[in-house]
């Protein structure tokens, strides 16, 4: 599974992107942010505020319910900005 | 018409380009939007524009569609730019073309109104105190929920 960051997810991240492979329990995305966090730093504070983030499956804007999978890139980022 | 890049662009000429070849268009509705040198009260000194490559073209396309499906549009161009830029340069532009001038405005509008709220862009601004991200505003949002369920104009 692909991660990617964006704006100062990335920054905390320290790394724009990354390959995950987290265990057959990670079904939806709730599950996989659970996942990280347990492995500490940066993830612990990257996903402290849930409420700050959006989260993107394969391009598509996504809710924290969605089903994820091994080949999808799931991006994370906070409140678009452009314009 | 969309476009994604670093380097500015010549209103003039895309307007032109837009319009060029079709005298059914009676009329062309424009927007840019530009750097500010000033931000909540700080002085900034530059910005940068960060983006999600194939998620931006997506969203634009998905926008440009559903404009083009609302309002009698002869054609429409958006160009967004991303990388550093200084105060007055240009960000944005999106620029629509009708056979009246009704269409022409309000399309325009939501253009910008989803564009801000949808495409997948984050602006670093540079002031005397360091780098700051800035944060979304409520005030895109309602913007861009003016537009939820309404109905196109002839």
């Amino acid at each position: 599974m692909k991660l990617v960051y964006f704006a100062w997810m990335k920054e905390k991240a320290g790394i724009g992107e990354e390959t995950v492979n987290p265990p057959a329990t990670v079904t939806d995305l709730g599950q996989l942010v659970e996942w990280l966090k347990e492995r500490g730093e940066p993830y612990t504070s990257m996903f402290q505020n849930m409420a700050a983030i959006r989260a993107a499956i394969n391009y598509e804007y996504v809710k924290i319910d969605a089903a994820v999978g091994p080949d999808d890139e799931v991006a994370f980022f906070p409140p678009v900005t452009g314009g | 018409m969309i476009r994604v890049q670093a380097e500015d662009f010549d209103p003039g000429a895309e307007l032109e380009a837009l319009t060029r070849g079709n005298a059914g268009i009676g009329g062309v509705c424009s927007f840019i939007g530009l750097v500010r040198d000033v931000a909540d009260g700080e002085r900034i000194g530059a910005m940068t524009l960060e983006h999600y490559p194939e998620m931006t073209r997506r969203r634009l396309e998905e926008i440009e569609a559903e404009a083009m499906r609302r309002w009698p549009l002869e054609g429409c161009t958006i160009i967004h730019r991303h990388g550093r830029l200084a105060p007055g340069d240009r960000i944005v532009f999106v620029a629509t073309a009708s056979a009246h001038r009704q269409a022409a405005f309000e399309s325009a509008a939501f253009l910008m109104d989803w564009l801000k709220t949808k495409a997948p862009f984050w602006k670093r601004e540079e002031t005397g105190d360091g780098e700051r991200w800035v944060a979304a505003r409520q005030s895109d949002d309602d913007a861009a929920a003016r537009w939820t369920g309404k109905p196109a104009s002839e």
